[in-house]
């Protein structure tokens, strides 16, 4: 895996998915549309000014609240190659996974890197690299069965290959 | 080896004898449905993963309840997609407007989910339906995608959480002030992961619509699912509505629990949650000096019968305070029925209320009563965070009926006994 490298956007804890993308635009679906309104509740600005390849770096319980796809797709639609917390609500945990949205679980850098950071990631190993400030962190490894359903190309390819086994 | 009644049900979807705490396991799922927000994705994700088939039509639902009647022409396309897709795959639970209600409510009501069930819901308060004894949990769309496909999910089997109450409650305290001050105290990550399961001799002396408005909030606090013992009020629901044999199951008397909360049903004061988390509680008769603009009684947490007539009970005999709207939705179209034949639409009509068909609408900003910038309202919605009602810059208390019903009476934030109490008929 090639390494993600973009600048943080810092978040504080509970950001929810109704900051992330609000229930107002929760009638359209297609990631173009939901993408510039991607975290308007809690940043306008955000939406306008983030860049492709940009890393979100939020506090405790990332993604909390409703169940809405809408926001790992809004994210990864406006070009957010990653988001690092130092936890994830349970269905956005799952959703990023399986719209394919990169997450790193690392309370030490969530708590070290600041707005504006030049980072590199390597998602295979973890390694964050925060350029601006010299400091190396460790995210947590990914439990076993969330590494298969990334090799497998996510949740559906991994269902499917896991029904033609059977 | 001792089993919470989760890890049974679990254990039992996943042909297993036992599973443990941390286990990853594929259940097979009893029931799984999506509505107007999460079914679209839903769908799409399955064609575009060439599925075909859906893996039984009797066991999918599609509800379309959050912006409906369509609010707008988006919408009407997003339910007309879920429409062309139940009469392709023939799905048994596809409901048009005047047939439906709010998910959660109507589900239940219906008999669709019951005891013992797994259930896999693209709606985060899914988990409701644990108050029936039953595994349900919220997911995306993508997940709802490979659940109609192979009837299947992957889990991690949660650890158990129990939060015990007991003794009598206060005078107009209910199941919403229990949550709430649940998710005040452990906070909105406090159960995160966890399965809650609600004890105690206070939660056994509750009706089946407090049981559901109890577990119906545990996912604000994080929670994967919440769940309470069936007994004989669970049956004396089930009889005669389930469409399938329920399974009734309990935790072993001694299951060493990860964590325990014990609290005095006398504790529990008539509670509201200030924006903009649900844990940011406080005592209502503290909060006088609020004024508002709206006032919500419906929703998936607190728009059954017993919450419209805990309404009822305050808003008899009075009107709602001039500067207010207040705005009554009865979850489903056999409670708007009932309701209207126990006469409360007289007194919610008397008390200048207005009264909506049953939709998810307003809980979320949808429709039927969205805020302007700097308005406030008590809801008895699940949630109140930035902008969840409309103008990011409106905001909401979330309340129990009885509070909203007084609150919409005071034009600010009240308890029954601030404005008198009940009147007598």
């Amino acid at each position: 895996m090639t390494a993600l490298r973009g600048r943080a956007w810092t978040f504080g804890r509970d950001i929810d998915t109704d900051l992330i993308l609000p229930a107002r635009y929760l009638n359209m679906k297609t990631a173009e549309e939901l993408a510039e309104h991607v975290m308007e509740d809690a940043d306008p600005t955000f939406a306008g000014k983030v860049k492709p390849g940009d890393i979100v770096v939020a506090k405790e319980n990332f993604g909390s609240g409703s169940s809405r796809e809408h926001a790992p797709i809004a994210l990864k639609g406006a070009g957010v190659s990653l988001v690092i917390a130092k936890s994830f609500a349970r269905i956005f945990y799952r959703n990023a996974f399986n719209t394919g949205l990169p997450i790193l679980v690392a309370p030490e850098a969530a708590e070290g890197i600041k707005q504006g950071d030049q980072l590199t990631v390597d998602l295979a190993s973890g390694e964050i690299d925060d350029l601006t400030s010299g400091v190396k962190y460790q995210a947590q490894p990914l439990p076993p069965f969330m590494r298969e359903l990334v090799e497998a190309g996510g949740l559906l390819p991994y269902l499917k290959k896991r029904a033609a086994a059977n | 080896m001792a089993m919470t009644m989760t890890e049974k049900i679990l254990a039992r979807a996943a042909g297993k004898e036992s599973v443990e705490p941390g286990e990853l396991i594929m259940a097979k799922l009893d029931f799984c449905f999506g509505n107007d927000v999460t079914a679209g994705v839903a769908i799409d994700e399955f064609e575009k993963a060439g599925f075909e088939h859906v893996f039984d039509s009797k066991k999918i639902g599609l509800i379309a309840d959050h912006f409906t009647p369509n609010k707008d022409i988006k919408t009407a396309g997003l339910v007309k997609q879920m429409r062309e897709f139940s009469k392709k795959h023939g799905l048994e639970h596809w409901y048009e407007v005047g047939r439906v209600g709010v998910e959660h409510a109507f589900l239940p009501e219906q008999g669709v989910v019951g005891p013992g069930d797994v259930v896999l819901g693209a709606d985060s308060h899914t988990c409701t339906y644990g108050a029936l004894g039953a595994f349900a949990t919220g997911v995306g769309s993508t997940d709802l995608a490979g659940a109609m496909a192979t009837g299947e999910a992957w889990f991690r089997v949660p650890e158990t959480h129990r939060y015990d109450f007991e003794g009598t409650l206060g005078r107009y305290v209910t199941g919403k002030d229990i949550i709430l001050f649940t998710i005040g105290n452990i906070g909105v990550d406090g159960a995160l992961y966890k399965a809650m399961e609600f004890t105690g001799s206070t939660i056994r002396s509750l009706s089946m619509d407090s049981r559901f408005t109890i577990c119906n909030m545990a996912i604000e606090a994080g929670g994967k699912s919440g769940i309470i013992a069936p007994d004989d009020i669970t049956k004396a629901y089930v009889e005669g509505r389930f469409l399938r044999t329920p399974r009734y199951y309990h935790t072993d008397l001694d299951y060493v629990y990860e964590k325990i909360y014990r609290w005095k049903a006398e504790e529990v004061p008539l509670m509201v949650a200030k924006p903009h988390l649900p844990s940011n509680t406080q005592p209502a008769d503290e909060l006088s000096s609020i004024k508002i603009d709206q006032v919500v009684i419906g929703s998936c947490t607190n728009g059954r019968m017993e919450d419209l007539r805990q309404a009822a009970e305050i808003l008899r005999g009075r009107k709602v305070h001039k500067d207010v709207r207040c705005i009554v939705i009865p979850a489903t179209q056999a409670i708007w029925k009932q309701a209207m034949d126990e006469g409360l639409f007289d007194v919610f009509l008397a008390a200048e209320a207005a009264v909506s068909a049953p939709t998810c609408g307003p809980c979320l900003g949808g429709h039927m009563g969205v805020l302007a910038k700097g308005e406030r309202a008590v809801s008895t919605t699940n949630r109140n965070f930035v902008g969840r009602m409309g103008d990011p810059g409106s905001e909401v208390y979330l309340a129990g009926p009885y509070v909203a019903a007084a609150s919409a009476v005071a034009g600010c934030i009240a308890t029954p006994d601030q404005i008198g109490g009940r009147r007598q008929p």
